[in-house]
């Protein structure tokens, strides 16, 4: 065979093998999604989504709550540093510094962010396990992302619109709060989903945290007391801490079904927050920026 | 209005300060307990590192034995496995993504691999242990199925995404001229590939193999799930044993807060922290020697 037929058939040979791998990686997720669909919903009982210590259903409201304290912080402060970031910051050491801290943070494994947050929202406050400690040990892991997206989202927008605001004598904070942010809300809300999505997992994070129990009483609205479903501060299991429970503890007879159900649950609520993110993202760009793509 | 701005740039500042006080916290909190095995407990920084005698006590007096070399072998053997497993697979899907088909991977494929890093770590644990440690048992006839290899895989799959993304980046970002340059040489498409956009994306394609092996070695659950708790060295891929974040996840809950035991533990998360600032470090060496090329 000359050199170009042998160049020519490397050339069919891998192409046809990269179909191979791209094609047995779609099938893979395509299984694996559809495994634990099918295993987890296919006979069961409605008890099993229950509000009580049964069912699914507490587990399924504390992850719910604690994703949501914890964006109460993280969309803040990551929003207004990536703003720092994007218009404040100068170029330096300080900024190369600050970015550095944020890939460490975003780097760090969630098992240490869990340990710090025992210490430091658990420990130092000589309290108990709470959902609050969970919330923020969440919150330090989707910070770098959430920083990230707002100060890319600011620089992405056309530097026109800036110098337009200035011409007509905003002030420089006029513009960002005025102008550039609003035009930055599709960018921020898709990362914003895409944290939440990561939040709804995380369980490393969470063990020594938020704890491993949950004991709610849905008809105590007190917020003070230790059983009030909004109380942030009483321990709240989630979903993927109850996998793990049911993993290594064996605390009930169905605990395999139960965790089976959570794991399905869960994928559920991934699929429905990353297609969300993306068709929301789409939607608001299309609507707040007119253009007809 | 003046005063406005001076505000909200006052506020804005803070919150970006506020990362570097948190990097900061972090480090300095883990260190003060993590250094507690070699002050408090007076062993060796040696013991802890290379000897596998591992059998703190659980109270303030101390006396155990601290060696940790069992659940950083453990934790090495495994992310490596997965290195091993998910790399040539990530960097065809990479190519895939970048080269052979733009169009359909961006409507397929990067949802596809954004769904995959989504599924939280505890799904792929359950599924590790519910279906490929039964499969492992079956296929090699062993009686215990929780082993390296299960962990390997299991971490291979969870990494692969991360991988996938930033090699395809890598590689989309070749300037276009490379590109037209060698086929208007005549080369085919598969050497243009090899010779080509692969060399000249290896700063990023490094970049993606780094970061993919910083988040297999935080890993905790699913390889705790998986890896089988084996507080021995492991004979091969097939037999079970321990890593760091496995044990941390194990065992800290049940530990004597501030005793040897539970500051031995903290020490992992020490060591695990160091590791990962390793890593940065090494993407940052990486990065800049990509930009001095270009």
């Amino acid at each position: 065979m000359s050199r170009h037929k042998k160049a020519l058939a490397a050339d069919k040979l891998m192409t046809a093998v990269l179909y191979c791998v791209a094609g047995f990686f779609l099938l893979l997720l395509g299984c694996f999604t559809v495994y634990v669909l099918v295993k987890g919903f296919s006979g069961l009982d409605a008890s099993v989504f229950a509000f009580n210590a049964n069912g699914i259903g507490n587990q399924f409201f504390n992850t719910v709550y604690l994703v949501f304290l914890s964006l109460l912080f993280s969309v803040p402060v990551g929003v207004c540093a990536g703003v720092y970031m994007a218009e404040y910051a100068r170029p330096g050491r300080l900024t190369n510094f600050i970015r550095t801290c944020m890939e460490t943070l975003s780097s760090l494994p969630s098992i240490v962010v869990g340990l710090f947050g025992a210490l430091v929202f658990v420990e130092l406050i000589h309290g108990k396990w709470n959902l609050f400690a969970g919330a923020l040990a969440v919150s330090i892991l989707s910070l770098p992302l959430i920083t990230t997206t707002t100060e890319d989202a600011l620089r992405a927008v056309p530097p026109k619109w800036k110098e337009g605001s200035f011409a007509l004598g905003a002030t420089h904070w006029q513009t960002i709060a005025k102008v550039l942010l609003p035009a930055c809300v599709p960018r921020i809300i898709t990362g914003v989903i895409l944290a939440a999505g990561r939040g709804f997992g995380e369980a490393a994070a969470l063990l020594y945290t938020a704890g491993m129990s949950t004991d709610i009483n849905w008809k105590s609205w007190n917020l003070s007391s230790p059983t009030c479903p909004l109380n942030p501060f009483r321990p709240g299991e989630t979903l993927a801490l109850h996998i793990w429970a049911s993993r290594t503890e064996a605390v009930a007879p169905n605990a395999a079904q139960i965790a089976n159900v959570s794991s399905a649950v869960l994928i559920l609520m991934v699929l429905a927050f990353s297609i969300g993110a993306r068709s929301l993202g789409r939607h608001l760009d299309r609507k707040l920026t007119g253009s007809a793509k | 209005m003046a005063r406005k701005d001076s505000i909200w740039r006052g506020i804005v500042t803070a919150c970006g300060l506020f990362l570097i006080v948190l990097t900061f916290a972090i480090g300095a909190f883990l260190f003060y307990k993590g250094s507690g095995t070699f002050t408090t407990y007076h062993h060796s920084v040696w013991e802890f590192l290379f000897s596998p005698q591992w059998n703190p006590a659980d109270d303030f007096t101390g006396g155990g034995q601290i060696g940790a070399a069992i659940f950083i072998v453990g934790s090495i053997c495994v992310c490596f496995l997965a290195l091993l497993i998910a790399t040539p697979f990530s960097l065809a899907a990479a190519i895939f993504m970048s080269v052979i088909s733009p169009k359909v991977s961006e409507k397929i494929f990067r949802p596809a691999v954004e769904i995959f890093v989504g599924i939280p770590s505890v799904v792929y644990g359950w599924v590790g242990t519910t279906v490929l440690v039964p499969f492992l048992e079956q296929l090699f006839h062993l009686s215990y199925g929780y082993s390296v290899l299960a962990g390997g895989i299991v971490l291979a799959v969870m990494i692969f995404p991360t991988i996938a993304s930033v090699s395809a980046d890598a590689i989309a970002g070749v300037p276009a001229g490379y590109q037209e340059a060698a086929y208007g040489l005549g080369s085919t498409r598969w050497q243009v590939i090899r010779r080509i956009l692969l060399p000249a994306a290896k700063p990023g394609i490094l970049t993606g193999i780094i970061l993919g092996l910083s988040r297999a070695f935080g890993e905790a659950l699913a390889v705790a799930m998986v890896i089988g708790k084996m507080k021995a060295f492991p004979a091969g891929i097939l037999s079970p044993t321990n890593n760091l974040t496995a044990l941390i996840a194990s065992d800290m809950g049940g530990a004597t807060e501030g005793g040897e035991y539970s500051t031995a533990l903290w020490t992992m998360a020490l060591l695990l922290l160091l590791i990962s600032y390793l890593f940065i470090f090494l993407i940052r060496k990486v990065t800049a020697k990509g930009e001095k090329i270009k």
